[in-house]
């Protein structure tokens, strides 16, 4: 008795114990991480050599397509995080958490801690692989750190956007609906080919959806090519997506749990 | 401290939508007891456990759990209970040993306190060889174990019990009872929730039933009981015409008629005086009675009384 009432709240000890949580079920969950692994891979090389020698986007194919399919990759991996929190909402176990003093944060920090460290691996695959089939970057050290940092800011903002969908969803086989449509938004972008070799009217929202920036600042840092103010608008939509993700799960989280 | 109530809950009330699901719900646990909620699904048992367990705000009343006030004093209320609940918490894809592990961790135990703990959780469950399995491959019966020696890690002041037996086959459900029963040894309070009369009167000092969202009856199993007629002879009639006749003479005096059966019952006190005088006064030509029996007063029989139907389920229905 004495012990429970001494026992101090924590919740970094609490999100330390999520994050090894999350981490473990991503990696024994088989099935999702070889296909979070593989996925990103097979569609780079699909678009190589299916698709590339028909795109001419002036210089060669794979290298304009790899800033493209990392943060396709990105946007799949963090919607995983969708599944597992309504999993978590689903079984029983979020209450068992809450009713022994476990923040929600922490459970969902640890969901979204866990798809970033997913995500950075299979980035690191892609690259590998884009490596051996021809992509050659030519970035500085600042210009790496740079991407690195931007495609973290993108990764964790779209890991909690998938946390609230997670939350917002009934059962997880309606939360990995998200992941398709998620993964379909990088399309009518920069990410494979030109926005203007696309119809005019789709011109504006391509422009101006969060992935095109995101994908011309990794390019022009990948390549060392001007990035212009597409980083800092790629930042701000991040750093939105995040605030608004955050507000939104804390809001969910109190309805779902009323 | 020592003389408060384990939970003591005045006017819970509890409405989604436009769904009452709790219509106004006092209850009284002394510490020590073993408490049951019993009734039919739907009727408020696990919105109450969710409300007392502070998963919920209650829409008007008050409580206190463990000698804390459910919203002022949340945290200490969280830190005071476990919660065994209808589904099993538990995360399939790591053993029961990492699960076990992890709950420790949770209740802030140091890592080798942690492990410790867990293993002697296993042994005390049976669950030694199926520690280091992973928990998607166990049977219902060792989830719902391991769930409930998830919820031990820190022995709490108050377990709550939402449903524990329900799915499970009689015989995992017999070795439930044997925990929990020795669980009840210990001292802890338990807040049981179930839709078994069995249950209930087995494992339970008090039992309330519960329908519609509200507290029907309240005491021990024989109190409750007591509030029918102790027995009732069954009567299995002759024909028609004799049920006719003899449901026509009773008026309300009969019990349960069933035409089509030919049955009916009247209440009698069991002695053969009783039974005897009975048999006499209804059937004086002794040609309407075919078959009778002495019927002792379950607690369906009680909860059919107050609420003119039955709990739904004697066997596990299905979830």
């Amino acid at each position: 008795m004495s012990d429970l009432a001494l026992r101090p709240a924590s919740p970094l000890g609490d999100l330390g114990v999520m994050v090894r949580r999350a981490t473990t079920l991503t990696i024994r969950n088989g099935d999702a991480l070889l296909t979070s692994l593989a996925l990103p891979i097979m569609l780079m090389l699909l678009f190589v050599y299916l698709f590339g020698g028909a795109i001419n986007t002036g210089t060669e194919y794979v290298t304009y397509v790899v800033p493209g399919v990392i943060m396709l990759c990105a946007s799949f991996g963090a919607s995983l995080t969708a599944v597992a929190v309504t999993n978590d909402m689903t079984n029983g176990i979020m209450d068992r958490f809450r009713s022994m003093d476990v923040s929600g944060a922490s459970v969902l920090g640890g969901h979204v801690a866990a798809s970033t460290a997913r995500n950075l691996v299979s980035t690191v695959l892609v690259l590998g692989v884009a490596f051996l089939i021809g992509f050659r970057p030519s970035a500085s050290v600042v210009d790496w750190l740079a991407a690195v940092g931007l495609l973290l800011a993108a990764i964790l903002a779209l890991s909690w956007a998938s946390a609230a969908v997670g939350l917002l969803a009934k059962t997880p086989e309606a939360a990995s609906g998200f992941t398709f449509f998620v993964m379909f938004l990088p399309y009518p972008s920069s990410a494979f080919v030109p926005v203007e070799t696309m119809p005019t009217w789709i011109h504006g929202f391509a422009d101006n959806q969060p992935f095109t920036p995101m994908i011309e600042s990794l390019r022009g840092f990948l390549l060392g090519t001007p990035v212009g103010n597409s980083p800092w608008i790629a930042l701000a939509w991040c750093v939105g997506i995040l605030v608004v993700s955050v507000l939104v799960t804390g809001r969910l989280f109190k309805r779902r749990t009323a | 401290m020592p003389g408060e109530p384990a939970i003591e809950a005045t006017g819970l009330t509890k409405s989604y939508g436009s769904v009452r699901v709790l219509t106004g719900v006092d209850l009284h646990v002394p510490r020590g007891s073993v408490f049951s909620l019993l009734g039919p699904n739907g009727a408020g048992k696990t919105t109450t456990v969710r409300i007392l367990t502070t998963l919920t705000s209650p829409d008007s009343g008050s409580a206190r759990v463990a000698g804390h006030d459910l919203v002022r004093d949340r945290a200490r209320v969280r830190r005071s209970i476990s919660l065994t609940g209808q589904d099993t918490a538990l995360d399939e894809l790591l053993s029961g040993a990492e699960n076990l592990r992890m709950m420790g961790r949770l209740c802030r135990l140091s890592r080798g306190k942690a492990a410790a703990r867990a293993d002697e959780l296993l042994a005390q469950f049976d669950l030694v060889e199926a520690g280091s399995r992973r928990v998607g491959t166990y049977s219902g019966g060792m989830r719902r174990r391991l769930d409930l020696a998830a919820s031990l890690i820190v022995p709490p002041a108050v377990m709550f019990l939402d449903e524990p037996t329900t799915g499970l086959d009689p015989r995992s459900r017999a070795a439930m009872w044997t925990v929990i029963t020795e669980l009840t040894r210990s001292g802890v309070t338990i807040f049981l929730t179930t839709q078994y009369l069995e249950e209930a009167d087995r494992l339970a000092d008090r039992i309330a039933l519960v329908d519609g969202g509200r507290i029907v009856a309240e005491g021990t199993a024989a109190q409750l009981k007591q509030q029918v007629s102790g027995h009732r002879l069954d009567l299995t009639l002759t024909g028609v015409a004799a049920f006719d006749g003899l449901a026509a003479f009773l008026g309300d005096r009969a019990l349960l008629p069933d035409r089509d059966r030919l049955t009916l019952s009247v209440a009698t006190d069991g002695s053969a005086g009783h039974v005897r005088a009975l048999l006499d006064e209804l059937d004086p030509a002794r040609t309407a009675v075919a078959r009778f029996a002495v019927h002792t007063a379950t607690l369906d029989d009680v909860f059919l009384a107050l609420t003119g139907h039955t709990t739904t389920a004697k066997e596990p229905a299905v979830v």
